[in-house]
């Protein structure tokens, strides 16, 4: 099993989420995060999703969601040829003992400090999954009073947008 | 048969200002639709009133919405016309969850328009509110839910462009009570506007020409054919294909008619009740020449061990079939109407250049099974009349003219064996689904559609009971079918599984269906005629009769032996190669094995 990272170009309809949803859940496919939005186009979304599937299962996920009227383009980004994000915001324990080696941590990671209480601060973070994993890992200790972290979003490295780009499987058809 | 809807320009007042609901039918009307299967209710019923004037649409009232869908099934699937039924919100839009389902598995063009509760009550739990979009969204081909007046034309319009094109499928638009209500201007679209939705119709021809060099290379090469031939159109050019190459034929469950039975290269149906010669060849193949079909379980067996040496060439238009179940060594995504013209002129110029493929020693193995383990079946000992000879005579009299709308089960393989088939849209059944209660209503269906064919519904007791209210409709709309009631007293399929893997132990499947009904006296109430026949000295001439009363419905009850099986059977998770020919008699499949 390999991560994979589709972006998806939709239109913006009502029930277009739910048929993504439900597509990936009626044939077994796991969605691991899926982030929604506009996009430079009025009317066209832009999903992306990261999965967890091997090679096969993949195409699979990319030709039925091809058969979706309202998708219009699938592409999947590859790690080392895009840039990859999800925002974290988390709220961590801080007594006068701990708080100046969390906004170290803070410092050390390019995160920020967005709200400080007499025990806590809240922190926030963006930036590629392992990042962020890294630095909740660093945090733990502290003490973790509450987390809340967004899907990934991902767009291609270079001058060229997804619009130039080939799509996934060989043509939208269907 | 076509599959693409035609426009009637004539219709609809272009530019009037209407009612939503005038708007609908206006719409309807431009899509060239001639009938409409369906039940009224409150959401629906703005619609209804207009429909009362349209000099175009006939709308059948039907007993239950599933026979509407249904109907609407058989119409589409005899005449390759996208087939349109209607029901009002809640219940009535649930009801039509099933031949939904089973459109979508059998690819069937299809158009379901259902009322929904007025739109300031979406969401309220209202009366009679169900959100049908979300409930059939898994099983449409796509879906729309109305609330404004303006676009009904627009979504009626790519429905039926969607239901109709591509790999065909049902097609679902929710109208809200409040859309129909308010006054619109009808304007039918001269374009379709969807940029997601472009079917990739013609083949590369990169793909054509390796597959011609395969299949001239190949020594044991067989054309797998799937109901996509039918839905496809693509009979004729399969046929002189077939005869171009000399490779042999087998056609699916949902493919029958696609090639004709009487035909020396077809070896018939494949799968679990298909025959030896066609499972065999399967088996055997070093290339399967796969067209519209999708490598169904009931087809493969145990996918591991079905047909292990075969290279596949698996043309489809819906990409995602391909590689699905089995790889394909070439793919090639496109009509198969489009496809397999191709493939014989690539085939040509291949012969042209001394590329000839043999196929005689493939051809003396699958005679030699074909020869040893025909068809065929054991007449009961104790005098009781075989369901096999009943359907057996039913197809010689009736003829490969007539259609044939088959239930769900025992019946329905021996109706898929039994009867010679030799023409596209004579066969009509269940296929992926297998919904029982489907033969009836399709029957129905296909009559409205092809009013000067013999139409047959060949029915199981235990289906019959599930759809047979629609008796009524046909005898009030002068609709005259004709039902073959294989009546076996039990859900015969369920039970030869329970003879077979359950110890005998018939569990809830005796259906006491020699008792009750009275299916003479039930037939006779819904003003059809009621034969009954229970030997087989007089199952000729009660066809003949049933044949020559054609100003009302016929029911005829076969009672017939409850102990038959349907044979040959490979067991459900086994692979093909443990076909059994009869019970307990494993195929001899040649020394070489």
């Amino acid at each position: 099993m390999t991560r994979h990272t589709l972006s998806v170009l939709v239109q913006d309809q009502p029930g277009v989420l739910a048929r993504v949803a439900s597509l990936f859940s009626r044939r077994g496919f796991n969605i691991e995060s899926l982030a929604v939005g506009p996009t430079e186009v009025p009317d066209i979304s832009r999903m992306t999703i990261v999965v967890n599937v091997d090679r096969l299962p993949l195409e699979q996920v990319t030709k039925q969601l091809n058969k979706l009227i309202n998708v219009l383009k699938i592409v999947e980004l590859e790690a080392d040829s895009s840039v990859q994000r999800e925002i974290l915001l988390v709220k961590v324990r801080a007594d006068l003992d701990s708080r100046s080696h969390i906004l170290e941590t803070v410092q050390l990671f390019r995160a920020k400090v967005v709200d400080v209480a007499h025990d806590t601060v809240t922190i926030e973070a963006t930036g590629a999954h392992d990042k962020l994993e890294a630095l909740l890992k660093v945090l733990e200790p502290f003490g973790i009073r509450e987390l809340v972290q967004s899907g990934m979003v991902a767009m291609g490295r270079g001058s060229r947008s997804i619009s130039d780009r080939s799509s996934r499987s060989t043509e939208k058809t269907i | 048969m076509s599959t693409s809807h035609e426009v009637n320009s004539e219709a609809g007042p272009q530019g009037a200002r209407v009612s939503g609901a005038q708007s609908l039918i206006s719409s309807l009307e431009s899509a060239g639709v001639d009938v409409v299967f369906g039940i009224p209710g409150g959401a629906i019923l703005p619609a209804y009133d207009p429909m009362m004037d349209s000099t175009k649409i006939r709308h059948i009232l039907v007993r239950h919405e599933q026979g509407a869908g249904h109907a609407a099934e058989g119409y589409a699937s005899a005449t390759g016309r996208v087939g349109v039924c209607m029901a009002t919100s809640g219940p009535g839009a649930t009801n039509l969850v099933t031949p939904i389902a089973d459109a979508y598995m059998d690819s069937v063009p299809m158009v379901a328009i259902t009322g929904q509760v007025p739109s300031a009550a979406i969401g309220t739990d209202a009366f009679q509110e169900a959100d049908i979009r979300g409930i059939t969204m898994p099983i449409t081909k796509h879906s729309f839910l109305i609330t404004d007046p303006d676009q009904i034309s627009q979504a009626i319009a790519q429905a039926f462009h969607l239901a109709s094109t591509g790999r065909p499928g049902p097609v679902l638009v929710d109208i809200s009570k409040d859309a129909l209500q308010a006054d619109t201007t009808f304007v039918w679209p001269d374009s379709i506007d969807l940029p997601g939705y472009n079917p990739r119709t013609r083949p590369h021809s990169k793909q054509i020409r390796e597959a011609a060099k395969l299949i001239l290379s190949s020594r044991q090469p067989v054309l797998y054919v799937g109901g996509g031939v039918i839905r496809g159109n693509a009979s004729a050019s399969l046929r002189i294909l077939a005869e171009l190459t000399g490779i042999p034929v087998v056609t699916t469950l949902m493919a029958r008619g696609a090639f004709p039975d009487s035909h020396t290269q077809h070896l018939g149906m494949p799968g679990m009740h298909g025959t030896v010669a066609a499972v065999g060849a399967l088996q055997k193949a070093d290339l399967l020449i796969t067209l519209g079909a999708r490598f169904d379980d009931r087809v493969t067996g145990k996918l591991s061990s079905f047909a292990p040496n075969a290279a596949v060439i698996h043309a489809d238009i819906d990409p995602a079939e391909i590689g699905k179940n089995r790889e394909a060594d070439i793919p090639i995504v496109g009509d198969v109407g489009e496809v397999i013209p191709e493939l014989i002129a690539a085939i040509k110029a291949e012969i042209e250049l001394g590329n000839i493929g043999d196929y005689a020693g493939w051809w003396k193995e699958l005679n030699r099974l074909r020869e040893t383990y025909p068809l065929g079946y054991d007449l009961p000992t104790d005098g009781s009349l075989s369901p096999q000879y009943v359907i057996e005579r039913l197809g010689k009299i009736s003829g490969p003219e007539s259609i044939y709308a088959a239930g769900v089960g025992q019946h329905q393989m021996w109706a898929a064996q039994f009867i010679g088939y030799e023409f596209p849209g004579t066969w009509l059944n269940s296929g992926g689904a297998g919904t029982m209660g489907y033969s009836v209503p399709a029957a129905m269906g296909a009559k409205v559609g092809c009013p000067d064919k013999t139409v047959w519904a060949i029915d199981g007791d235990g289906c019959f009971q599930m759809t047979n209210q629609e008796l009524a409709t046909c005898t009030i709309n002068d609709i005259p079918i004709k039902v073959a009631l294989i009546n076996n007293s039990s859900l015969g399929m369920v039970r030869q599984w329970q003879t077979l893997f359950y110890n005998e132990r018939y569990s809830n499947t005796d259906l006491e269906s020699h008792r009750f009904p009275d299916f003479v006296k039930l037939a006779e109430a819904y003003g059809a005629y009621g034969l009954q026949c229970d030997n087989a000295e007089s199952v000729d001439a009660t066809i003949e009769k049933a044949l020559s009363l054609n100003d009302a419905p016929v029911v005829i009850d076969f009672v017939v032996h409850r102990d038959a099986m349907v044979w040959p059977m490979v067991a459900a998770g086994t692979g093909n190669d443990e076909i059994l020919y009869a019970r307990s008699i494993a195929p001899d499949w040649g020394s070489d094995d």
